[in-house]
Order: C-alpha cells, then sequence, then structure tokens
C-alpha cells in the first residue's frame, strides 16, 4: 500500500460514512447511523495522528491522486500536500469531528432527523479534509465550496423554522460574494503561472515579484492584487467585516454543528488558506496591511457587539467572530504560525463553549435567553466547571491554552512594523478588555446569581416548578466530549508553544521575509520558556485589562436587576450595537431590494416591454399592417393594374432618360 | 474501412419513430413499450460512435459520402469529430429519458407524443453529424417539426401564441443562413464543410457571412437580445419537451457556432469578438437578475438557461482552448442540469397543477426525497464544485482573465446570482412549513421519477468528479478549432 492510499482514507472514510448513512440511515437506524459515522471519523482521526507523527520526524509530501482535467497547455489534478501544517490541521478537525460526534448521539436523540445530521456532518469532514490537505487551488476550492455546502444543509438543518432557511440562504450568498474574489483570485494566478498547484507556485512566486498589472488606470503588484483577492474570500468564510453577518445567524442551526463548523473548523479555513498560501502573502505588503486592519476593526467590533447579547449562542457566535479577527491580525502581521496556533487553542476552547451551551439549552429545556437563567453551577456541576475553563481559556488567563496564543498575537502586532499595525494593537488591547467583559457577563449571568428561570416559568404557568421543569445535568454522552475539550483547553498552549512558535514545526510549511518582518524573530528573543511567559503574564498590560473587564462585566450582571435608565452615551452605544452598526440594515434593505428591483426593472421594463411587446410582437403588428395596406392594392379590378403599370412605366422612363 | 454508424443512429429513432406513429391501433401497452425499447435501441445504437471514436485523431471520422443531387453538388456527407460526438449520446440519452419519464402518464396520444421525440431524436443527431450545407440545412429546419408539434398539441394554454412565436423566430434566423450557404455555394461550387472551410473569403463579405449565421444561431442558443421566444416556449411545452428544449435544442446554437460560424469567417469572428462578449456578458448578469424576480418555476428556470448558455457564448468567442473547452463542457452539463431542474417542475406541477411559487411552501415535509433531489439539482444549477455545472463555469471564469480582469469579474457575478434566484427558488417552494392541504398531501416520486432524477443525478456528479470523460473527445478538436481560428481566410492579393 502506498503513501497515499494511507492518506486517502482520512477524507474518504468519513464520506463513505456520510454516504451510506444519508441513503441507509432511515432503514437501519439509529445505532447503525452513529456507529458508522463514529467509525468513519475514527479511522480519520487515527491517520491525522499518524500524519502528525510522520510529519513530526521529517517526512513532507506532493502527492497526485488522479488528474481532474486537461485543457490546452493547462492540467489540474486532485492530490494531497502532507506538511506539518496540513498534519496540524488534519487533527484539529478530526478530533473535534469526532467528540461532536459522540456529542450529537446524546443531543439528537429524539430529533427527526437524526441520520441525515450524522450523513451531513460526516460530509463536512470529508469536505473539510479534502480542503485542508489539498495541494492545489482548484481542490481548496472544491472544499471551501464543499464545507459552505454542508453549512447551508445544516443552519437550515430544522427546516421548518423561518429563521433558520432564512439564515441559510443569507450565510450561502454571503459566502458566495466573498467566492467571487477567491474564484478571481485564483483565475490570476493560473493567467500567471500557467498552473494551479501549490508547489510549482510556491517556487515560482519570487520571481514573478516584480510583475505588475493595470487595475483601474493604476499599475499594481501581481501580488497584492491576488492576495487581496483571496483574502476576500477568507472573509468570506471566516467571517471578517464587512461579510461577518452571516455567522451570528447561524446560530439557529442546531448546536453541535455551531461548536464544529462555526466555531472550530469551518470558519477558520480562511486563516488556514492565508498562512498555506504565506509565500505568496509575503511578497505584498499592501495585501497584508489590508489583512490586518480588517481583522482588528473585526476584532474589536465583534468583540463589543458580545456584551449587549442576550442568546447565549450569539455572545459564544460573536466571541468567535471577535476571536477570528485575533487570527487575522495575526496573519496580517506575518506571525502565520501564531494564527495557526491560536487557531487550534481556540478550536478546543470554542468548540468547548458551544458544547457546554448546547448542555446548558438542554438543561434549560430549550431556553436561550441567559436573562431567563441563574445559578445554574447548583444543578449543572461538570457543564459549570468545563464552561468555566473554556471561559478562562477564552479570556486569557495566565497558563491556559488562550493565553499563551492571544499574548503572542499581541505582542506580533506591537513589534510588527507592517502600516495599520500599531493601531491594531490598541484595537486588540482594547477587544481583550471586551472578550473578559462579555465572558463573564455571560458565566455570571449563567452560572450564578438569582434563579431567574423560576421566576419566568412561574410567571408563565402560574404556579410553581415540579422537579422535572428544575435544570438537570446532561447525560454523560454529553458531558464524556465537555471534559475531554477542556483538557486541551487547559494545556495545549502550554505545552506546544515552544515546538510550535519557536521550534521549526512550521519551518518548512510556512514562509517568512525575517528581513521585512522581524517581530517574530524579536519575540523569541524575548521568550524564555512557556513557565517564564506564564508568570510574566502577570505583570501585562493585557491581564490588567482582563481584570478590569471581570469586574465590569461581573458588576453589570449584579446590577441587572436595578432599574435604573443609563446614561444617554452609554444607550446610544447601545443602540448602536443593537443594530449590529447597521450591516444588516443595510444589505437587506439596500443591496437586496436593489438587486431584486433592479431585476424587476429590467424583466417588466425592457424584456417584457421593449423587446417583446415593441419589438417582436409590434414587428408581427406592422408585418400585419403592412399586409392590409398592401392587400388594398389587390384589387382585383383591371384598371387599377393597368393605371399603376402606368405610373411605374412612367417613373422607370423618368430615371431612364435622364441616364 | 467504410461504416455506417452514424447513419444507424440517425436513421433507427426516425424509422422506428414513424412506425409507432402510423401503429396507431395498437394496444396501449405495446405502444409503450414499443417507445421504451425504441428508446433503448436508438441510445444503443450511438454507442459504438464513442467505444470506436479515435480520440487522438484530428479528421472527421465514421465519414459517409453518397453522391445526392448531382447537378448542384449536394451529398449525404456524414462524420464527426470531438464536439459533436458528446452531443450525440446527450441527444440519445435524452430522448431514452423523457420516453422512460412518461411510461406511466396519462398524456393523451402517447405513441404520437413518443414519436415526435423519436424523430426529432434522429433529426437533431443528423445536424450534428451533417457534413454538408444543404444536408444540415435540412436536418436543422426539420428538426423544428416536431417540437412545434409537441408544443402546439401537447402544450400549456397559450400554446399557439408560444409556438408561432418559436417558429418564426428561428426560422427567421435560418433563412439568412440559406443565403450564406448559396453564396459560398456560388464561390465554391460545393456545399461541403471542407470546402467552405479552404475558402477565402474579403472581409466585407466575411462579415455578413458570421452575421447571417449569427442570426440563426443566436435565436436558437439563445443570446440576449434575440431570448424572449424561450422563456414563452418553455412555459406552454410540456415537461418532455421542455427537457429536450433545453437539453439539446439550445446545444444546437453552440455546436453550429463552433461548427459554421467561427471556422468559415474566422477574421470576422475575431473582430466581433468583444460584441458577443458583451453580449454573453449581458446574458449572464441581466439575464440573472431577471430569473431573480420570476414568479412562474419554469420561467425561472428558463431564464437560468440563458443566463448559463451566455457562458457557452463567452467561452467559445474568447478563442482560447481553455475558455473554449470551457464553453462546451457547459453545454453538456446544462444539458443535464436544466433537464433535471426542468423533471422537477414536471413533478410537482402534475400534483399541483400550479407553477407559480408563491402556491407553494414546505414541499419538503411530504417530499423529502424529492426535496433532497431538487436541492441537489439547485446546488448543480449555482456551480457547486463536484457537480458538471462547476466545470464549465470554473474554466469560463479562469480562461476570462486572459480576456481581462472586468470581463472575469462580471462572469464570476455568476456564483452569486446563480445562487441567488437558484436557491431563493428552494427555499420558498420547498422548505418551510406546509403552506396549506395542497402541500400536506403530495406523494413523494415513484420508482420511474427516482430512476429518472437519479441517473441524472449521477451523471451530473461523474461529470463534476471526472471531467477529463467528456475533454478526453474534445482535446483534440479543441486544437484543431483553435488551429483553424489562427488562421486568416482573407484572400491574398
Amino acid at each position: 500500500m502506498q503513501m497515499i492510499h494511507i492518506f486517502s482514507a482520512a477524507p474518504f472514510a468519513p464520506l463513505l460514512a456520510s454516504i451510506f448513512v444519508g441513503l441507509f440511515g432511515k432503514y437501519f437506524g439509529k445505532g447503525f447511523s452513529h456507529t458508522t459515522t463514529i467509525l468513519g471519523v475514527g479511522v480519520a482521526f487515527i491517520v491525522a495522528c499518524y500524519t502528525l507523527y510522520l510529519t513530526i520526524s521529517g517526512y513532507t509530501a506532493n502527492l497526485v491522486l488522479y488528474e481532474w482535467l486537461r485543457s490546452g497547455s493547462y492540467t489540474f489534478e486532485v492530490g494531497f500536500m502532507i506538511d506539518n501544517l496540513t498534519a496540524l490541521m488534519m487533527v484539529v478537525v478530526t478530533f473535534v469531528s469526532l467528540m461532536v460526534h459522540i456529542y450529537t448521539v446524546g443531543y439528537m436523540k429524539d430529533d427527526p432527523g437524526y441520520s441525515r445530521f450524522f450523513s451531513y456532518i460526516s460530509l463536512f469532514t470529508f469536505a473539510m479534509l479534502m480542503l485542508v490537505m489539498s495541494n492545489n487551488f482548484l481542490q481548496l476550492f472544491f472544499g471551501w465550496e464543499g464545507v459552505g455546502l454542508v453549512s447551508y444543509l445544516l443552519i437550515g438543518f430544522w427546516y421548518k423554522k423561518p429563521t433558520a432557511i432564512h439564515a441559510n440562504l443569507k450565510a450561502f450568498l454571503v459566502n458566495r460574494v466573498g467566492d467571487i474574489g477567491l474564484a478571481l483570485g485564483i483565475a490570476l494566478i493560473l493567467f500567471w503561472f500557467g498552473s494551479l498547484d501549490y508547489d510549482l507556485i510556491f517556487n515560482r512566486a519570487a520571481s514573478l515579484g516584480g510583475e505588475h498589472m493595470m487595475f483601474g488606470g493604476t499599475s499594481v503588484s501581481i501580488f497584492s492584487v491576488i492576495c487581496i483577492l483571496l483574502f476576500i474570500g477568507a472573509m468570506g468564510k471566516s467571517a471578517q467585516i464587512p461579510l461577518h453577518v452571516w455567522l451570528p445567524d447561524s446560530m439557529e442551526g442546531p448546536t453541535p454543528i455551531s461548536a464544529l463548523i462555526h466555531a472550530a473548523t469551518m470558519v477558520t479555513a480562511g486563516i488556514f488558506m492565508v498562512a498555506r498560501l504565506s509565500p505568496l502573502y509575503e511578497l505584498s505588503d499592501t495585501a497584508l496591511s489590508f489583512i490586518t486592519i480588517i481583522g482588528a476593526i473585526t476584532a474589536l467590533s465583534m468583540g463589543l457587539m458580545g456584551i449587549i447579547q442576550n442568546d447565549i449562542k450569539r455572545v459564544i457566535a460573536y466571541s468567535t467572530l471577535s476571536q477570528l479577527g485575533y487570527m487575522t491580525v495575526a496573519l496580517g502581521v506575518s506571525a502565520y504560525s501564531v494564527a495557526i496556533f491560536h487557531l487550534m487553542t481556540h478550536a478546543f476552547f470554542k468548540a468547548l463553549l458551544f458544547l457546554a451551551a448546547g448542555s446548558v439549552i438542554i438543561g434549560m429545556h430549550h431556553d436561550q435567553d441567559i436573562r431567563n437563567m441563574g445559578n445554574l453551577k447548583k444543578y449543572m456541576p461538570v457543564t459549570w466547571i468545563t464552561f468555566l475553563i473554556g471561559s478562562v481559556a477564552l479570556i486569557g488567563t495566565p497558563f491556559f491554552s488562550g493565553f499563551y496564543s492571544k499574548e503572542i498575537i499581541i505582542e506580533a502586532a506591537k513589534f510588527s512594523s507592517i502600516y495599520g499595525s500599531s493601531v491594531a494593537y490598541w484595537m486588540l488591547l482594547i477587544g481583550v478588555f471586551c472578550t473578559a467583559l462579555y465572558s463573564s457577563r455571560l458565566y455570571f449571568l449563567v452560572f450564578h446569581g438569582q434563579e431567574k428561570w423560576r421566576l419566568s416559568n412561574t410567571v408563565k404557568h402560574g404556579h410553581g416548578l415540579n422537579k422535572s421543569q428544575y435544570p438537570h445535568e446532561s447525560q454523560s454522552l454529553i458531558t464524556t466530549p465537555l471534559v475531554l475539550l477542556a483538557i486541551p483547553s487547559v494545556v495545549i498552549g502550554f505545552i506546544t508553544i515552544e515546538p510550535l512558535l519557536f521550534g521549526d514545526f512550521f519551518n518548512r510549511a510556512i514562509v517568512i521575509n525575517h528581513d521585512l518582518h522581524q517581530n517574530l524573530g524579536e519575540i523569541q528573543h524575548h521568550f524564555s520558556g512557556a513557565f517564564a511567559m506564564g508568570l510574566h503574564g502577570f505583570l501585562t498590560l493585557p491581564f490588567a485589562l482582563m481584570i478590569l473587564g471581570l469586574i465590569v462585566g461581573w458588576w453589570m450582571t449584579s446590577k441587572a436587576t436595578t432599574k435604573k435608565t443609563p446614561n444617554k452615551f452609554i444607550s446610544s452605544l447601545k443602540g448602536i450595537l443593537e443594530q449590529g452598526y447597521g450591516f444588516d440594515r443595510f444589505y437587506e434593505h439596500f443591496l437586496a431590494k436593489g438587486i431584486r428591483q433592479s431585476g424587476e426593472y429590467l424583466w417588466s421594463r425592457i424584456d417584457v416591454n421593449f423587446i417583446d411587446r415593441i419589438m417582436v410582437n409590434g414587428t408581427a403588428h406592422l408585418v400585419g399592417r403592412a399586409s392590409k395596406i398592401l392587400k388594398g392594392l389587390q384589387s382585383g379590378y383591371i384598371y387599377h393594374y393597368a393605371f399603376i403599370m402606368i405610373i411605374g412605366l412612367f417613373l422607370i422612363m423618368t430615371f431612364f432618360i435622364k441616364l | 474501412m467504410q461504416n455506417y454508424l452514424l447513419s444507424i443512429s440517425i436513421w433507427t429513432p426516425i424509422v422506428l419513430g414513424l412506425v409507432l406513429l402510423c401503429s396507431n391501433q395498437t394496444s396501449q401497452r405495446f405502444s409503450r413499450y414499443f417507445a421504451l425499447s425504441a428508446g433503448l435501441i436508438s441510445f444503443g445504437v450511438t454507442w459504438p460512435i464513442a467505444m470506436r471514436f479515435d480520440l487522438q485523431s484530428q479528421l472527421f471520422q465514421f465519414q459517409e459520402f453518397f453522391h445526392w443531387i448531382l447537378p448542384y453538388r449536394i451529398n449525404y456527407h456524414l462524420g464527426v469529430d470531438g464536439f459533436s460526438v458528446p452531443l450525440i449520446l446527450l441527444t440519445s440519452f435524452m430522448t431514452l429519458l423523457v420516453i422512460f419519464s412518461t411510461q406511466k402518464s396519462d398524456i393523451k396520444n402517447l405513441p404520437h407524443y413518443h414519436a415526435a421525440f423519436l424523430i426529432m431524436s434522429g433529426l437533431m443527431i443528423g445536424v450534428f453529424c451533417a457534413l454538408d450545407a444543404i444536408l444540415y440545412y435540412i436536418f436543422w429546419e426539420a428538426m423544428l417539426i416536431p417540437m412545434f408539434l409537441i408544443i402546439g398539441i401537447w402544450g400549456g394554454p397559450n400554446r399557439i401564441y408560444a409556438t408561432i412565436k418559436f417558429f418564426l423566430y428561428t426560422v427567421l434566423g435560418s433563412l439568412l443562413m440559406l443565403v450564406a450557404f448559396i453564396y459560398l455555394y456560388l464561390n465554391t461550387g460545393s456545399f461541403s464543410i471542407f470546402d467552405f472551410y479552404q475558402l477565402p473569403i474579403a472581409l466585407p463579405a466575411q462579415i455578413l457571412i458570421f452575421l447571417s449565421f449569427f442570426m440563426a444561431f443566436a435565436v436558437k442558443i439563445p443570446m440576449w437580445p434575440v431570448h424572449t421566444w424561450l422563456p414563452d416556449a418553455h412555459v406552454e411545452a410540456p415537461t418532455a419537451g421542455s427537457v429536450i428544449l433545453a437539453a439539446i435544442m439550445l446545444k444546437l446554437g453552440g455546436y453550429s457556432f463552433l461548427r459554421f460560424a467561427m471556422p468559415i469567417a474566422p477574421d470576422a469572428t475575431w473582430l466581433l469578438k468583444p460584441i458577443i462578449i458583451a453580449l454573453s456578458l449581458i446574458a449572464i448578469v441581466y439575464i440573472a437578475l431577471i430569473a431573480l424576480v420570476q414568479k412562474d418555476m419554469k420561467k425561472l428556470i428558463a431564464y437560468s438557461s440563458i443566463s448559463h448558455m451566455g457562458f457557452v457564448t463567452l467561452g467559445i468567442f474568447m478563442l482560447s482552448p481553455l475558455a473554449v473547452e470551457g464553453g462546451y463542457m457547459q453545454m453538456i452539463s446544462h444539458g443535464f442540469i436544466s433537464a433535471a431542474l426542468f423533471f422537477c417542475v414536471g413533478i410537482i406541477y402534475d400534483q399541483t397543477h400550479t407553477r407559480q411559487i408563491d402556491q407553494y411552501g414546505g414541499v419538503i415535509n411530504s417530499m423529502p426525497f424529492f426535496a433532497a433531489f431538487a436541492v441537489f439539482f439547485a446546488m448543480a444549477n449555482s456551480g457547486l464544485p463536484g457537480t458538471s455545472g462547476f466545470v464549465g463555469e470554473f474554466m469560463v471564469i479562469m480562461g476570462a482573465m486572459k480576456e481581462g480582469f472586468w470581463i472575469a469579474f462580471i462572469a464570476a457575478l455568476t456564483l452569486l446570482f446563480g445562487a441567488a434566484y437558484s436557491l431563493w427558488m428552494v427555499k420558498r417552494v420547498f422548505y418551510g412549513t406546509p403552506l396549506n392541504k395542497t402541500m400536506e398531501s403530495l406523494k413523494d416520486i415513484d420508482s420511474i421519477q427516482w430512476l429518472t432524477l437519479g441517473s441524472l443525478a449521477i451523471l451530473i456528479l461523474v461529470v463534476g468528479l471526472f471531467p477529463s470523460i467528456i475533454t478526453d473527445f474534445t482535446n483534440v478538436t479543441v486544437d484543431s478549432f483553435i488551429h483553424l481560428m489562427n488562421r486568416s481566410k482573407l484572400p491574398i492579393l
């Protein structure tokens, strides 16, 4: 057996499982559905671990599976690029996917679409693995759209919910806007390189560094255009401003997929892509600046949004958006490995938070409003502890995984010389405050304070609650993945920071032009071990901001019951946030409506009225009318004809005599 | 070695169709089985063409040559290259599929209905094989008659208007084509395509010839702004008629551009290329916007067809191998996808007797399997990678970058608009709670419909994942086509 067959098992085992369950799951029952898919993802996870083991010991490969298409001088292939970056992504994707599969057995147990759900999430695992393992842009695009498709299907999983089917259409279309950029970027690459193969492109990139193209009348470096276009694709998938609007709405889908797709894996595809393409991005400081600025704006503005949300899933969704902004800034300041590092830690603690939130939602009998919760720590101890661990990791408490990744991103922005990085640095700092604020508000409202669910339910039903209506701890199938995810959320940063960021783990996969971008070297210079960094973490500015955020958040929850009119500034700020900065309004009332109206106009005015009524039927009428007139000529009277003949003769003679 | 594969492929369905037409008195059951076997046989006899086709040869293969009308040197001359073969197979397969899908339907005069499709199938294959201009012209015009009857007899309430519009539009275009043929005959003394290819023509004459062809083929494809016959024809046509119209008949226009207009008048093609690219881009965006606001499902799919055919003309007129092949791929893919979508509309129309989108809602609740197919086809229609719909669009967008960034940009807008109209329709028709009692009582697809939609779905996936099964046929042909196009035909002074 060749290596390629082993690697192929990773994506294709879940695919096969998905097809089987999709076709036959209904007939063979629930046990068949989850056993088959968990087996498939289990195989993928084992292969992923093996791949990681191989690459750590120095193995890399660029393998071709088959030739997809040959046309003219171009060849398009499907294949795998196996290196450390791929391997790490494979492990993250398959591990989280496996946890989510197990969790789903408990979470969806009474849902009529049980086997359909398993089929979808296995299909997702397949598409995501094709994306991260790809060795060319075509397959990247395939995986990219594949995960988009599954995301569409899963957001609309409960297809009777009007909000869900609105959200999935919106998600797909907003992603398609980004895909236009991605497709054009790929087209430009094919045009300039004559191939879509990563290896070949990376090797030739430097020699094309000086090429320019005319763009809107000015001459621009081709790499600036290519990289920004590709990044527009990433903005759609990784939900960066202004293409972020689909992600909060995607929370209409079942919670396990919010964890898997809309937190841990799919939304990080854009981050992964830019890191994968670091040899290209290093050639354009313009594109890097653009990325830095977009990322910083996303990180801060979405963090602010998290503060005012009342739906437990939406708080975490905005938190995801904000953290994706952090990763994007890391990419922008050429700290690609740090972005991937944060991607990994975030995948663990955010999946944990979502799954714990799902547990809370079940415990609360499908009430998602955090204002109706309170003191759940008493009733859901495992969920409480794991949620707490996730939050602590998220806000960046020293020694927890989130601390290491976020701290280095902030440092990298601080030491970067890229245009916009200094503003980004400050925005990220404020972002730390926001993260702590919304996290502590969420945590205290849900797990501490008054038991508000008693109140709201009493009002609804007019009598006290019996025991079965109390919040309850979830079954072990749900809590086990929580515990398994909590472990890496605590320790993964501490263990892996040294090899990943300051060792040679990414040496072959990620290329940095160290002469131009010196920030990582600077940080490495100061770095003296994970433990020392943790200790030093208590003395930094971000830590102070975090504590401040925690206190404000706690203060907000304790004040929540006392009614006091807030001052004008706060309330107008809150108004802006409640509108989501007006993005949705603009898109739906201006863009979507405008496009529909222009379609309506073109159709009724030009197609129906002008082309059809005037041109086509008009011609027909004209012919009809002309024949009516001509019909009059054929009167049948000989003297009419004779008269016309004479006139004709006369006219002809006049012209000929002239000659 | 002479064999008669092509004649057999052309005349088998025609003869069987004529037999079916005459066997009016036989039992219902018998004529259904007869039609189905005729479809199977007609499909079967086209297979050897693909199997025995030499992929490496630049020549026309399986040529047949007989003198026909000697005084005018009109010959019965057939032959195929890589552009013809996939379309011939598509034609015979689609004919089989429409006959199969109507096996249990209660259409009046079913034997005649099936006969019309069989005869039309033979005539369309004739168009793809003819190497003599008059022979081609006869097939081209004769093919209109069965379609005219299918819409005119088995069509909807407004069928007379639609048929006349359809007929006048297409005949008007083809008459100019005949004029061009006669001009070429007068200059070469023959109606052979090969002689036409060799004839040097001055630029003004080339432009006129090109425009005459253009009128005929642009109407057929159809290109903006001569597209308005198509939505009307589709709305009035019965399901099977729509399927053949969209899957095959529109392809005749694209094929004929590749076979006649462009190689006969290459200099004019290069000269008029920007205009045609502009018209194609208008089709892609403008028509997509119109598709978005349609209230009738069939109209929506008809406009979506026009928009997708814009990719065909855009691709083949960019005159680079990748783009031309992409345009061709788009023809094949659109054959599967539009057929599948029209089948889908037919299936629910038969149960509800309405095509208005706002009369539907929540179909998925009562027809889950059907909804799964429909979502899949809608995704293929919006160019999802892994489906055939992606391949052609991808190749054309990639090729368009050579022409200019903004051309590629406008073409790429289809990623958004295509998804918008397809999925918005899916949302309104299939998702949500059942709109009313009718929606709750819909019956899911039966085994015939399963097989029909399933076979199309498999083909869409296979072509999407292994597009080289089509491009293996066209690679060499595209090369020689590009070679023909890069050779000036202006007379040397």
